[in-house]
């Protein structure tokens, strides 16, 4: 069997200009397919960075809650609740919100501020600069140093600002794993002050985060949790949940899957009609191999090598420049949101199949057809 | 006593149905023999391409049995049939069929590789076959930067690589100029041709008829005549 696959190598790649075409047509459509998908990935990932960043391992919220910025705030009493529930560790206040600082030059910046748990600090981030203790310091917040930061002017320790009418001083300067989607720079500070500095409604409580005991507990918590009449995600449903919504609430899911389905289709296109002429070309050659002595299983096995062949290279060769254009895109812009995952690759690898598969259904439907005695008769 | 190679018995064969009935062969039977190097002439249209398909195992006959080795060839599976034509007949194509983005010693080692001979050992030995045509020399060249006659030489190198009983050759000189023609008939029958060998060649080519041990004639589908050595009547 090598030999015969040998010969099917040699067939396809001395054909220079249709392995070329068959080339450029997998790798466009792999390097689209996957480009749409690492951004759409990419959006999702900072879409839930508040959630990565924290880190709480079980997030109680409204039921109506989509993203964890536009939390519906909750009164105390389910704080309290949610400490008095069999199985759970501990469990504190998160405040997120949005605020407006006026910059030195008298503009306006919105940013996001996260109120972290006064006694706790749950859910710090870790600090390039300063003391953590100093948040408890008077108007103190710590900023996060990521590609927003610049929006602020690059506040150093000591920097003062003024936010929603009050003052505010940097004590510390962040990194956090996850960067925000929305473009804003974001301020940490103690829950008190939060709720102190930015408006809200009667109710202040944006989320309670909830440690278990153990993993066994999480069931029970999220029942008791429900009988209260709102909702306790662990961080990973929580993630999922803004998926989805991103995904089926917002057009942007449906957007991407047209762009990925429409790589699909030109990458089918190009590669499918390239690699049916290039069958039709060497259909008489296929039928003096029958005529000779091949099997038609031969025969089939040398198109399914040669269409998967191209189909892997094409797959190499657009994963590669569509990596290549995401870290190029992402020295020059930061905040530039795209994420090759697992998942892509698998779903751009299963989409490449499903193209060598037509493509060489095709071919072979054509290769089993052809009689010997065609090549006889010219 | 000349051995029986193939042995064909009263071989039918059309195409289509109803009123597009059309016979190509008509109860045809004949036999050919090691050692002999037998023609079948006639017309276009006469039948004689469809008579060679179906004694090489190619095209499968309406009725009629084709004998080799005391075996109908058409009682054998596909497969099967397949490793017959692998194993005991050699073709050579009226247009060659060379594989252009193959070298000439690829070519002529595609029945070797079919018979999984490994890959290098098959090049070695289609490398020998091409020594026998003479055409050593152009082994790594591709077959489209060979003339016609060279061509022509490769495929027999590629007929002869898998060792057949019986070599058939379509129309051998019918890309070929009268002289090139003559002397690659010349070839063949003083080097590829051996008394364990039968080649059956089909043309209408009256210029290499001499080479012939017999000449079966045909016209619309029936055998209507055999001459033996050159055009002498039987």
């Amino acid at each position: 069997m090598k030999g015969i696959l040998k010969i099917a190598f040699k067939l396809l790649v001395n054909d220079k200009g249709k392995f070329a075409a068959l080339l450029v047509g997998i790798t466009f459509a792999v390097f689209l397919m996957v480009m749409m998908t690492s951004m759409f990935a990419g959006i999702l990932h900072r879409a839930s960075s508040t959630i990565i960043n924290i880190g709480a391992k079980i997030w109680v919220m409204d039921p109506a809650v989509n993203t964890p910025a536009n939390s519906i705030p909750m009164p105390d009493y389910i704080l309290d609740a949610a400490r008095s529930i069999n199985g759970v560790k501990y469990a504190v206040p998160l405040y997120s919100g949005a605020g407006l600082v006026k910059l030195r030059k008298g503009v306006y910046q919105s940013v996001t501020v996260i109120g972290l748990d006064d006694a706790s600090l749950f859910g710090r981030p870790d600090l390039i600069q300063g003391h953590i203790e100093d948040i408890y310091a008077e108007n103190s917040f710590i900023i996060v140093q990521d590609s927003e930061y610049p929006k602020l002017g690059s506040p150093g320790l000591g920097a003062e600002f003024e936010i929603n009418d009050n003052r505010g001083v940097i004590v510390g300067i962040a990194r956090v794993n996850v960067g925000s989607l929305f473009g804003t720079p974001t301020l940490y500070t103690t829950y008190y002050r939060a709720v102190q500095y930015i408006p809200s409604m009667r109710f202040t409580i944006s989320y309670v985060l909830i440690e278990p005991k153990s993993v066994a507990d999480i069931l029970h918590i999220k029942q008791q949790i429900k009988s209260l009449g709102y909702e306790a995600l662990t961080k990973d449903e929580f993630i999922h949940k803004v998926s989805e919504y991103y995904k089926y609430q917002t057009g942007l899911g449906i957007n991407v899957m047209i762009m990925t389905v429409i790589s699909f289709i030109v990458g089918l296109s190009i590669s499918g009609q390239t690699f049916y002429t290039f069958i039709l070309e060497n259909l008489e050659k296929f039928g003096a191999l029958k005529a000779i002595g091949a099997k038609g299983s031969e025969l089939v096995y040398m198109i399914l090598f040669q269409a998967t062949f191209t189909a892997l290279t094409g797959y190499g060769m657009g994963v590669g420049l569509a990596s290549l254009i995401i870290a190029f895109a992402k020295l020059r812009l930061p905040n530039y949101a795209a994420m090759i995952t697992y998942t892509n690759l698998g779903f751009a690898f299963v989409m490449v199949l499903i193209i060598a598969a037509i493509s060489s259904y095709i071919g072979v439907r054509k290769v089993l057809r052809i009689e010997p005695f065609d090549i006889f008769r010219g | 006593m000349a051995r029986l190679a193939v042995k064909a018995d009263k071989l039918v064969k059309w195409f289509g149905e109803g009123e597009a009935k059309t016979y190509a062969v008509r109860d045809v039977s004949f036999e050919a023999y090691f050692g002999e190097m037998l023609y079948i002439e006639g017309p276009s249209g006469s039948g004689k391409t469809t008579l060679l398909s179906i004694i090489s195992g190619i095209l499968r006959p309406n009725s009629g049995t084709v004998m080799v080795e005391d075996k109908d060839i058409w009682s054998l599976t596909g497969d099967q049939i397949a490793d017959f034509r692998l194993n005991k007949v050699g073709f050579v194509f009226q247009d060659y069929h060379l594989f252009p983005k193959l070298t000439t010693a690829e070519n002529a080692a595609i029945p070797l590789i079919l018979k999984k001979v490994e890959w290098d050992e098959a090049i070695n030995m289609a490398t020998k076959y091409l020594e026998i045509v003479g055409l050593k020399d152009r082994a790594q060249l591709a077959p489209v930067k060979l003339s016609g006659g060279e061509q022509q030489r490769v495929a027999i190198a590629r007929a002869i690589a898998s060792g057949p009983d019986i070599m058939i050759f379509d129309e051998p000189t019918a890309s070929l100029d009268g002289e090139t023609g003559r002397r690659i008939v010349d070839f063949v029958k003083k080097n590829i041709m051996n008394e364990n060998r039968c080649i059956i060649i089909v043309t209408h080519d009256s210029r290499i008829f001499e080479y012939a041990d017999r000449i079966i004639k045909m016209a619309d589908g029936k055998i209507i005549g055999v001459a033996k050595g050159g055009l002498r009547e039987e």
